[in-house]
């Protein structure tokens, strides 16, 4: 279900057409699924299904003049449900959405400054790029920068920004190094080099920032060695797989959870410590819908002693999107002054009915999100948001 | 109208600010610099009455690093026209700065009868809101600061404005152009311009280099010692669990007579 993202570059509307991708596109039977499927769907003056009509019709300009695509998400649910295989997230949600970001009279405030911040700092937050390996003060493992000691390595560690810079984050990143450490991966990252992967300038398609993260961390990349590229962030692994491609970005690309997959045999006899929690886990857009792994994250929860896995009723490719991605994670109070339900408030309670008592997750965008929800839905002490990582080294620590 | 802006950039406060060994500026090592808050405003409304009235916006800035990446935005957001002007600027406070505008503006006689000079109405690193005072006295012009909004009569040739005082007090002010004004916030926050226009524009236009003879132009104050806030012992931070915490607290109370 990937397009051909080589062959994608440089595309725009005018000539979309004229690829396979737009040919495809021409095959829409209009079914609607593709709104029927979108989360927010019913709050768009032209889902997945118009734009492709009124694409057809000539008429996009009305599209962009709408903010319609300022509410997909990129999570893929649509895409996943074609019954034509239109790769609509990937590429003419895209295409529409750039547009639509360019003719905005004014962009939301918090996502303007997120995307101004990614370019000037290299973080959605504003936080100085110097600070971005503070998450490791503290921490009793070592873990190699490569500017420090550039011999070549097996793993780059891509730590990405929340990882980096946000509190629940930062537990997450001590617990991959520590982890990683543990399964004595040889493992390295780029400290106070590393910027933001760009999928924000990317999922809200905001190409030219995208561009300049890519020619940037590219630039970086080219000074070192390295065999694979591991990363926690979904998002960034979208990023690294999908759009890094377009610029010769050739390195072995891995999710954290898929990576420590590899390691099963290695990790299993770790897991010594019986933690009795019913756990129900959700699926990342990202990692699952778009890139299948569905039961890695499951079968390793699975592996920890104690652990009860209970399912939401929305479960693998029919999960519902956290409300992070496209530029979402920006977007809350722009959704919010349209009284449009925050995403992650109507997922926390499908994780809550599931009595469950720890909502697992693989992508950093989620643990701020539904430690929000549990709170604005008034859930705040029935269930704690924990990372897969976090688990892992709960039951390896002493 | 012909819109003229003046820009500076301050230090980013998003680095943590060291004093140098000096004890009388910024360490420079880690420093890195923005456009001032307030002139990102000023060049917000003069792109804006540019819309609404037509004319053309020259922004002009005197060179700082980073300036040139500000400059290009400006020039994206819809500036006509961009000048650095070349030099060591950072001994040169408000009166000298605005020596060095007038200056500016007398070389490239830039003045007519429609022009309206806009700055930022303070800036984060000397907080004295002058420039436009001085600009308006050294180039005779009417001048006002802490400018809200900003509407042009092109029959009168006058602008109306609002002003803010403390205690929610607004003012409106009439002036006539030419006149120098200084804006604390424009009628919309300032516009994002996507990272791609602003890549094209770097290729596709030019900023401007100019030179401005510096004698006779004063510095205005000059810096005696920098330092940090000192430190009192005034405030305690109670460790331990939130229990551990409250029962401290409600003790210290006590002993107080508080409660």
């Amino acid at each position: 279900m990937i397009a051909d993202i080589e062959s994608l570059r440089g595309v725009t509307l005018e000539t979309l057409y004229d690829t396979p991708e737009g040919r495809l596109i021409k095959s829409c039977i209009q079914c609607g699924t593709c709104a029927g499927s979108c989360p927010h769907g019913e709050y768009m003056e032209y889902p997945p299904r118009r734009i492709i009509k009124m694409m057809q019709l000539g008429l996009l300009d009305k599209v962009f003049d709408s903010d319609s695509m300022l509410k997909c998400v990129n999570c893929y649910a649509c895409m996943s449900k074609c019954p034509r295989e239109i790769h609509l997230t990937e590429v003419l949600l895209q295409l529409i959405k750039e547009q639509t970001i360019m003719r905005l009279p004014v962009v939301p405030q918090e996502l303007q400054k997120a995307l101004e911040n990614s370019y000037r700092y290299g973080n959605p937050m504003g936080e100085s790029g110097r600070k971005r390996i503070n998450w490791m003060q503290n921490l009793d493992v070592p873990v190699r920068i490569l500017s420090q000691n550039s011999q070549p390595v097996d793993v780059l560690w891509f730590v990405e920004s929340y990882p980096s810079y946000h509190p629940r984050g930062q537990d997450t990143a001590r617990a991959i190094a520590k982890i990683f450490n543990r399964l004595n991966v040889d493992f390295a990252i780029l400290g106070n080099e590393e910027k933001s992967a760009g999928e924000c300038g990317m999922l809200s398609w905001e190409s030219g920032l995208a561009e300049s993260l890519v020619d940037y961390n590219m630039a970086i990349f080219t000074k070192y060695k390295f065999n694979q590229l591991v990363t926690s962030d979904p998002h960034a692994l979208d990023a690294f797989l999908y759009r890094y491609k377009m610029f010769g970005f050739k390195a072995k690309v891995t999710h954290v959870i898929p990576f420590l997959w590899q390691y099963f045999d290695k990790l299993k006899p770790m897991l010594i410590n019986k933690l009795h929690y019913s756990v129900t886990y959700h699926d990342s857009c990202c990692l699952g819908r778009h890139n299948g792994y569905y039961e890695e994250p499951r079968e390793i929860l699975k592996a920890i002693p104690g652990i009860k896995i209970t399912e939401m009723v929305h479960n693998r490719s029919n999960s519902i999107c956290c409300g992070g991605g496209g530029g979402g994670m920006w977007l809350d109070t722009y959704f919010k002054s349209q009284n449009i339900e925050r995403l992650s408030d109507n997922r926390i309670k499908e994780a809550i009915e599931t009595g469950a008592d720890v909502l697992a997750v693989a992508c950093p965008y989620e643990m701020p999100r539904f430690e929000d929800a549990l709170k604005v839905a008034g859930y705040d002490g029935k269930m704690v948001v924990k990372d897969i990582t976090e688990l892992i080294l709960e039951s390896m620590e002493d | 109208m012909n819109i003229l802006v003046l820009l500076k950039m301050v230090p980013d406060v998003v680095e943590e600010l060291k004093i140098g060994d000096d004890f009388k500026s910024l360490d420079r090592d880690w420093l890195r610099f923005i456009l001032s808050e307030s002139d990102e405003h000023a060049l917000e409304q003069a792109i804006i009455l540019k819309e609404k009235y037509g004319g053309t916006v020259t922004a002009v800035a005197p060179d700082a690093p980073e300036l040139d990446d500000a400059l290009y935005s400006a020039l994206a957001k819809g500036a006509d026209r961009a000048f650095k002007i070349i030099g060591e600027w950072d001994i040169y406070r408000s009166p000298g700065l605005a020596k060095v505008f007038s200056r500016f503006i007398e070389i490239n006689n830039i003045m007519g009868e429609q022009t309206l000079i806009l700055s930022g109405s303070q800036a984060i690193d000397d907080l004295e809101g002058e420039i436009v005072y001085y600009l308006a006295e050294f180039l005779g012009l009417p001048g006002c600061c802490v400018v809200t909004s900003v509407q042009y009569n092109p029959d009168s040739n006058c602008i109306t404005l609002l002003k803010e005082f403390s205690g929610g007090l607004r003012g409106e002010f009439e002036l006539s152009l030419p006149a120098v004004i200084g804006i604390q916030a424009a009628e919309n926050p300032p516009r994002y311009i996507p990272i791609a226009k602003i890549r094209n524009i770097m290729k596709t236009q030019k900023i401007e280099e100019i030179e401005i003879p510096v004698e006779g132009i004063p510095n205005g104050l000059t810096i005696e010692k920098l330092f940090e806030p000192e430190v009192t012992d005034r405030a305690e931070i109670l460790e331990g669990t939130p229990e551990e915490v409250a029962r401290k607290l409600v003790e210290i109370f006590s002993d107080k007579g508080i409660i």
